[in-house]
C-alpha cells in the first residue's frame, strides 16, 4: 500500500462519527473519493458494477469543454489586440492575454461554487456531489469577458443555492445551473451583460496589453447588430466594419461569450460527448434540426426584418445556439428524461430560440430563455411519453377481456 | 417451427471461470441449514423442533398465511435447533444429516387437484413462482399461462445443454405434471443457438435470441404473453420441472440439482450434482486462486445471487455459486482520470470497448459513491421490455400503487432490474427497490 493510502487511512478516524473533526466528513471524503476509488462493496444486489461513475462522466463533460475554454481564451487575446489596432501581436501573446483575462472568472465560479456545494452536502450529511464541476465550466464559458469578477461571485451563488441546494443537489434541480447564473446577470446586471461594450476586453488585463482602441471601433456581436438593424437586411460585420463569411462564424474569431464563438472547438467537445455517450444524441440533433426549421420558416414568412431574413444556417452558427445545444440543452437532470420526450424537447428549444431572436428585438440571444423555457416544460413532455405507454398497458387489458 | 424473438437491448458481461463440462457429486455435508427468509413473502411456522428425527420430504414448517404450503427437508436426519432471531423470528434451521439417505414415501396421483395437494404437501409446490410480486405461486390462482426459460443467459450461469442432456425424460414429466395446473399454456423459452428442449411436447415454444437478460423469465413473459392487472403467470426454473417430474415418476421428494461453481477467483470452475441447502466448503476449499485477500463467495450469478459465507450453505433456488474478489482492500488512485485498462464499463468512457478480447478484473466494489439519478436512458439500454424503467422505479421509490400499477410493476421481478443496477452510474440499488415496492404493492392489493 501506498504512503499516501497509509495517512489517509491514519487520518480517517478523524473525521468518522465521534472524531475530532466529524463536521468535516464530507469535506474528507469528497477528497478521499477524489483520490481513490470508494473501496465500499455491494451488500445486495448487483455483486459487480459497471466502472462508470459520476466522477468520470463529469469529467469526461469538463473535457469536452476544453477545446471551446482555450478558443475562448486566444479569441479575448485576439479581439483584444485586433480592438487596439495591435493585429500583428503573436499568437501566443493573444493566448496569454485570454488566458489572464478568463482564469480569473474560472476561479471565481469554482471557488465560489464549490464552497457552497461543500458547505451544503455537510449540512445534509451527504458525499459532495460532482455536478459543479460541469457547472463552475460552463459558467465562465457563458458570460462577456468584461463581467465583473462580482457579478460572478453573486449570481454563482445565488444560482447554486437557489437553483440547485434548495432541491437537493445534483440530479435533482429544474433548471439547468450554469444557466440560471447566465440569466441572473442578464436580468440583474442588463448593462454588463448586453450591448456593444462588453463583448470584447478594451483595457488591459493586469497590465498586459494596454494600448488605445482604434478609430471606427465598433464592439457588437454580430447578433446584436442583427436585432438593432434597421434594415431588412444587415450585414455582419467586424469590429472595422469587415463582413464576415460564414466560414468566419464557423471558426469563431468572433466577439461573443467567451466559448460560444467556435462552432468548430465546440463540435470538438460533442463528438467526444457523443463517442462516450454521455450527452444525448437525439437531444443534440434536434435543437438543431428545431433551429434550422424555424429559421426557415422566417426565412420564407416571417416579417421583414433583418433577424427574420438572416439566412437560417448563420441563426445555427452565431450567438450561443451551437453551445446551448451541445452542453446546455443535453444537461440529463433538466432535459426531457424519456427517448420520445427527447426529440420533442430539443426541437422545441431549436423553435423557440429562433422565435426569441427573430420576433423579440429586445433579445439579441434567445438561447437561454429556450432552454430555460423547456426545462419547465421537459415534466410535461415526459408525462405524455410516459401516459401514452400507460394507455398501451391499459388497451391491453381491454384486448384481453 | 417456433417462432423467433429477437431481444436487442442487453447485455453480455465477461467474466472468467465458466464451468467446464464435468460433474462431481457431491454428498450432504454432516450438517445443513435452512433459511426460511430465503423463501420471500412467506412467514414461517414451524413443525419440528430440536431432536426430531426428518426423511428427506418430511416438513420442517409450513407458511402461516397457507396452511397447507409445506416446506420440507432436503436430507434425512435429525434437527438440532431452531436458530430463532428477535421477536422469535425463525433465523435458521441446523440439520445433522445421516449417512443414508432416507425418503419419504407420497402417493402419486394424476387429477390436477390432486397433484396440486401433492405438490403443496411434498414442500414442491415451493419451486413454483408466480408474476406479479415475484413470490411463491399462490394456491387460489390458476395461473392463465407457465413459462419457464430453458436456458440462462446471465454470466457464468449453467449451460442447461449440458446439464439437463441425461434428465429430459424428467424434465416432460415435470412439464405434463406443471401443464395440468394452467387454464392456458405452458411456454418454453428456447435458446435460440440450439435446443435439447426442442422436442419437449406439450408446450408452445419461442426462440429468444441476443444478449442477457434474453433467459429472464420475465423478459420472455413480456414479449409472449406480458402479466395484465389481475392475471397471474407461473415460472419455474427448469431443474426444479425435473425434481416434480422425479416426484411423479418416483414418488420421492429428491432436491438433487447440478450446481455450477465459477468466478474469477475459482481455480477448477465446474458442476457439482448435490443437494438444495447444501454446504458449499467441500466444492470450493482448496479450489479458489486467492490466499492473500478477501473473496466472495455469492449463491447465484454475479447479478442476482445472494452473498454467503465460505462455509455457507446454497441458497434454496440457486443452482450457482460464483467466487470473485470482495475488492475491499483494494485502493484505486484517481480513479476518475485513469484510463483503467482492466476495468469493464458498457458506456464508452473507458477505452477498454476497442479491446474487444480484453478479460477483466471483477470485484465486489461499486467503484463510486451513491448519487440521485442523473444520466437518463442508461437503463434503457439494458432492459429489453415494454416498460419505461426509470419511471417505474421512481414511483416504486414513492411507493405509488395507482402509477405502479400502470407503469407495469405486476410485470417485473427485481432479476429484471439487475443490468440497469449494473450499469447505473448514480449506483442506486434498483433490485432491493423493486423488492420492497413489489411487497409494499402486494400488501396493498391482496
Amino acid at each position: 500500500m501506498s504512503n499516501l493510502r497509509k495517512f489517509i487511512d491514519k487520518i480517517k478516524p478523524n473525521f468518522l462519527p465521534g472524531g475530532k473533526f466529524e463536521k468535516l466528513h464530507s469535506t474528507f471524503d469528497a477528497f478521499e473519493t477524489f483520490l481513490f476509488v470508494p473501496n465500499t462493496t455491494s451488500k445486495s444486489g448487483v455483486h459487480i458494477h459497471d466502472a462508470v461513475d459520476s466522477k468520470r462522466t463529469m469529467i469526461v463533460v469538463v473535457l469536452a469543454l476544453l477545446p471551446a475554454l482555450l478558443f475562448g481564451m486566444y479569441n479575448v487575446g485576439f479581439q483584444h489586440y485586433n480592438a487596439i489596432g495591435q493585429a500583428d501581436a503573436g499568437f501566443w501573446q493573444m493566448f496569454w492575454f485570454g488566458l489572464l483575462a478568463v482564469l480569473p472568472i474560472v476561479v471565481v465560479s469554482y471557488v465560489v461554487g464549490l464552497s457552497i456545494e461543500f458547505a451544503g452536502a455537510q449540512i445534509r450529511k451527504e458525499e459532495v456531489q460532482e455536478g459543479f464541476l460541469v457547472t463552475g465550466m460552463l459558467i465562465p464559458l457563458i458570460v462577456p469577458v468584461d463581467t465583473p469578477l462580482w457579478m460572478i461571485a453573486v449570481a454563482t451563488a445565488f444560482a447554486v443555492i437557489f437553483a440547485k441546494e434548495v432541491f437537493g443537489g445534483t440530479g435533482m434541480n429544474i433548471f439547468n445551473v450554469a444557466l440560471v447564473t447566465r440569466a441572473f446577470l442578464f436580468f440583474a446586471y442588463p448593462q454588463s451583460m448586453s450591448g456593444d461594450q462588453v463583448w470584447i476586453r478594451t483595457k488591459d488585463t493586469f497590465g498586459l496589453g494596454g494600448g488605445a482602441v482604434v478609430d471606427g471601433f465598433s464592439g457588437a456581436t454580430p447578433l446584436g447588430q442583427v436585432a438593432t438593424s434597421t434594415e431588412a437586411h444587415t450585414q455582419i460585420v467586424d469590429m472595422f466594419g469587415q463582413s464576415y463569411s460564414l466560414l468566419d462564424t464557423v471558426i469563431g474569431l468572433i466577439p461573443g461569450s467567451i466559448g460560444e464563438t467556435s462552432v468548430i472547438a465546440i463540435a470538438l467537445g460533442a463528438l467526444l460527448l457523443l463517442i462516450t455517450g454521455v450527452a444525448s444524441w437525439k437531444v443534440m440533433f434536434s435543437v438543431f434540426a428545431g433551429g434550422a426549421f424555424m429559421g426557415l420558416v422566417f426565412n420564407h414568412f416571417g416579417p421583414d426584418t433583418a433577424s427574420a431574413n438572416l439566412p437560417w444556417i448563420y441563426h445555427l452558427t452565431l450567438g450561443g445556439f451551437a453551445f446551448g445545444a451541445v452542453f446546455m440543452a443535453t444537461d440529463p437532470v433538466t432535459a426531457s428524461r424519456t427517448e420520445t420526450g427527447k426529440w420533442i424537447y430539443g426541437f422545441l428549444i431549436g423553435v423557440l430560440a429562433i422565435i426569441i431572436r427573430v420576433l423579440n428585438p429586445g433579445y439579441a440571444e434567445g438561447m437561454m430563455l429556450a432552454i430555460l423555457l423547456m426545462n419547465i416544460f421537459a415534466p410535461l413532455i415526459d408525462f405524455y411519453v410516459v401516459d401514452a405507454n400507460i394507455k398501451k398497458r391499459l388497451k391491453r387489458v381491454q384486448v384481453n377481456e | 417451427m417456433a417462432k423467433t424473438i429477437k431481444i436487442s437491448k442487453g447485455l453480455d458481461i465477461k467474466i472468467d471461470g465458466r464451468a467446464v463440462e464435468k460433474i462431481s457429486n457431491i454428498k450432504p455435508a454432516s450438517v445443513i441449514e435452512i433459511n426460511p427468509s430465503h423463501f420471500h413473502g412467506i412467514t414461517p411456522k414451524m413443525l419440528v423442533k430440536g431432536g426430531e428425527v426428518v426423511k428427506v420430504g418430511s416438513p420442517l414448517f409450513y407458511n402461516k398465511n397457507f396452511e397447507a404450503m409445506n416446506f420440507v427437508s432436503p436430507v434425512s436426519g435429525t434437527v438440532r435447533e431452531v436458530v430463532r432471531g428477535e421477536r422469535r423470528k425463525v433465523m435458521s434451521i441446523v440439520i445433522d444429516t445421516d449417512q443414508e439417505i432416507d425418503y419419504l414415501k407420497f402417493d402419486v396421483k394424476n387429477s390436477a387437484d390432486e397433484i396440486k395437494e401433492l405438490l403443496l404437501t411434498s414442500g414442491l409446490w415451493t419451486l413454483i413462482k408466480q408474476r406479479p410480486y415475484d413470490v411463491i405461486a399462490n394456491p387460489n390462482k390458476t395461473p392463465k399461462a407457465i413459462f419457464i426459460s430453458t436456458f440462462d443467459s446471465a454470466p457464468l450461469a449453467p449451460d442447461y445443454e449440458f446439464v439437463m442432456k441425461d434428465k429430459i425424460d424428467e424434465f416432460q414429466a415435470g412439464v405434463d405434471t406443471l401443464a395440468k395446473l394452467t387454464s392456458g399454456k405452458v411456454h418454453l423459452g428456447l435458446n435460440a443457438k440450439k435446443s435439447i428442449f426442442a422436442k419437449i411436447s406439450g408446450v408452445e415454444t419461442t426462440v429468444f435470441k441476443g444478449p442477457h437478460p434474453a433467459g429472464n423469465v420475465g423478459i420472455q413473459i413480456n414479449h409472449v404473453n406480458p402479466v395484465n392487472k389481475g392475471e397471474v403467470v407461473w415460472t419455474i426454473n427448469p431443474q426444479d420441472v425435473v425434481v416434480i417430474g422425479r416426484l411423479m415418476k418416483r414418488g420421492v421428494v429428491d432436491l438433487t440439482r447440478t450446481v455450477a461453481l465459477t468466478g474469477p477467483e475459482v481455480a477448477n470452475p465446474q458442476y457439482f450434482e448435490t443437494v438444495a441447502c447444501n454446504n458449499i466448503s467441500e466444492m470450493v476449499k482448496g479450489n479458489v486462486k486467492s490466499t492473500t485477500y478477501p473473496l466472495r463467495y455469492i449463491s447465484g450469478n454475479v447479478l442476482t445471487g445472494i452473498k454467503i459465507s465460505e462455509n455457507g450453505y446454497l441458497t434454496p433456488y440457486a443452482t450457482q455459486i460464483t467466487v470473485i474478489d470482495e475488492g475491499s482492500e483494494t485502493h484505486e488512485l484517481f480513479g476518475w482520470a485513469m484510463p483503467r485498462l482492466n476495468k469493464f464499463s458498457a458506456s464508452n468512457m473507458f477505452f477498454t470497448k476497442l479491446l474487444p478480447n480484453k478479460t477483466f478484473k471483477w470485484d465486489a466494489r461499486l467503484l463510486g459513491g451513491r448519487r440521485s439519478i442523473i444520466m437518463s436512458g442508461e437503463w434503457d439500454k439494458v432492459f429489453p421490455m415494454d416498460i419505461l424503467p426509470e419511471h417505474l422505479i421512481k414511483t416504486m421509490m414513492a411507493h405509488n400503487i395507482d402509477r405502479m400499477e400502470n407503469l407495469g410493476a405486476y410485470e417485473v421481478a427485481p432479476e429484471d432490474f439487475a443490468l440497469c443496477e449494473f450499469v447505473d452510474t448514480s449506483k442506486l440499488p434498483l433490485q432491493a427497490i423493486v423488492r420492497e415496492a413489489l411487497d409494499v404493492l402486494r400488501s396493498e392489493v391482496e
